[in-house]
């Protein structure tokens, strides 16, 4: 999922790509069968990636010390209402 | 002349004071002077100076009369806004003797415009300013990313806003992991807080996006937003900034200096991220499109291929190849038939059906390296023993055709 996630953006790009060389219909067959089955893939991974997702919330707290520490944000004041 | 002074340090009680014994008198009793402890004075600024020490001195005058006063660098540093000399005023403070010249003058604590508010002037100097130095310039604006991975929040992790920005983060685009670096986002620690969660993003580069702000208040509230460090920091930023402060008509410096300024925290979680239900209509289209173009690219192909199973090459006399035109003929159908009917159900298995088709393409063995030869007569030639060395061979190739000679009949090879 986390792979997916880094490449959401990539595959959304690549996707759009690929269905303008499709409608463009100038590229061999085989080419064109290629594309189908990959633009067809990342619509159903990014389908998924979307429906799937689950917001993820992290605070960086300062500790006395001066380090930096991210932990779960959550509880109380602050629970994210994600759907 | 004489006389006269004689008489009176000849009265009882009178005394000499020394200069100084009289300045320490004069000071004794102004400044156990309650009300001149603590007064308001309304002037205009002149001789205004700035000294390296932090010292702030000036006269306050009116149309009659004139005032020395001084403001020391603890007071002079909490000052919002810069002192100019024409400027009118209302100082507070309490008046004094000063020692060696002996003159009273006032010792300001604060200070404020007088006729507009001290904030307003201090909001419309930095704006003035940063603007000058071209801090706001929309070619300095950076663009936001499309599909954020992180974002950070600096803001106070308590509060409606934090929590409108998650709730509408989360709905629109849970993809985005969110970090929120926590500060406060009012009073004297605020810009201190701000500015260095900016810097510390962008150090260590935790996110590709920054939401920076806070929900409504007064304007005393909003007031870390219009600090000249706040500012800096998000001008300073490599990430671009979102600012969020207050509700719509809240205008603060950070604002003008952000890459995007929202209304509200809740527009800036929209800003933010795009829309999971567009993006997921996005792809159902796409599919769509992706299906449409295959179905035209597939028609157009079978279309080519009827056009080369009629053509001249394969219109021969010659049985054998009739045959295999008519078998290509009747493949080429049912395979088109079967990769249509299998392209509405299933996708996988239609690709390969689809594959085959190309590969039965006259045009296509041709390319593979294979070449129709035929003799002087223009019928195929299949069988070497029908020709004699010296005959004319026509072998029609991928791309043109050769005219060439046989050398030596070299028999079947089958």
């Amino acid at each position: 999922m986390s792979t997916q996630e880094q490449t959401f953006e990539q595959a959304m790009a690549r996707l759009e790509e690929i269905v303008q060389i499709m409608e463009r219909g100038d590229a061999p067959l085989e080419q064109s069968l290629a594309l189908f089955e990959e633009g067809t893939k990342l619509v159903r991974l990014c389908t998924q990636a979307l429906e799937n997702a689950q917001q993820r919330v992290t605070i960086l707290q300062k500790q006395d010390d001066g380090r930096v520490v991210e932990q779960k944000f959550g509880g109380s004041d602050g629970t994210p209402d994600t759907p | 002349m004489s006389d006269t002074v004689t008489i009176a340090l000849s009265e009882p009680g009178n005394q000499v004071y020394s200069v100084t014994e009289l300045t320490l008198h004069i000071k004794g009793i102004l400044e156990a002077d309650p009300m001149l402890a603590g007064v308001y004075v309304a002037g205009e600024v002149s001789n205004l100076r700035y000294h390296s020490s932090g010292h702030v001195y000036l006269t306050l005058k009116d149309t009659d009369s004139v005032l020395r006063a001084v403001m020391f660098k603890p007071s002079a540093m909490k000052l919002p806004f810069k002192l100019i000399d024409g400027m009118k005023v209302i100082a507070h403070g309490r008046v004094t003797v000063f020692g060696g010249a002996g003159q009273h003058q006032l010792v300001m604590d604060s200070l404020q415009p007088d006729g507009i508010g001290a904030l307003f002037l201090a909001f419309e100097q930095l704006k003035k300013k940063l603007g000058d130095e071209g801090l706001f310039a929309v070619s300095r604006k950076k663009k936001l990313p499309v599909f954020p991975r992180r974002i950070a929040l600096i803001t106070s992790p308590t509060g409606a806003a934090v929590r409108d920005m998650l709730r509408i983060l989360g709905h629109r685009y849970p993809l985005a992991r969110i970090r929120i670096l926590p500060v406060r986002v009012q009073g004297d620690e605020a810009p201190g807080e701000i500015a260095d969660a900016l810097t510390f993003a962008n150090r260590y580069r935790i996110a590709e996006l920054i939401i920076c702000g806070r929900g409504g208040g007064s304007i005393e509230d909003l007031w870390a937003f219009n600090d000249e460090r706040v500012a800096r920091a998000i001008a300073a930023s490599r990430i671009p900034v979102i600012s969020a402060v207050g509700h719509e008509p809240d205008v603060t410096i950070a604002d003008f200096v952000a890459d995007v300024r929202a209304a509200t925290p809740s527009n800036a979680a929209e800003l933010a991220v795009p829309d999971r239900t567009e993006l997921l209509a996005y792809l159902r289209t796409a599919d769509a499109r992706l299906i449409r173009a295959m179905n035209t690219r597939l028609s157009k192909t079978s279309e080519r291929l009827r056009v080369l199973a009629a053509s001249r090459v394969l219109q021969s006399p010659e049985n054998t190849l009739q045959d295999r035109r008519l078998a290509l003929d009747h493949k080429t159908d049912r395979l088109l038939s079967a990769a249509q009917r299998i392209l509405a159900k299933k996708r996988e298995s239609y690709l390969r059906s689809v594959s085959k088709l190309e590969a039965l393409s006259p045009m296509k063995v041709l390319a593979r390296g294979y070449a129709f030869a035929r003799d002087a007569q223009g019928e195929i030639v299949t069988n070497a023993d029908t020709l004699q060395p010296g005959d004319l061979l026509k072998l029609t190739l991928y791309h043109g055709t050769l005219l060439s000679r046989v050398e030596e009949i070299q028999g079947d090879n089958r």
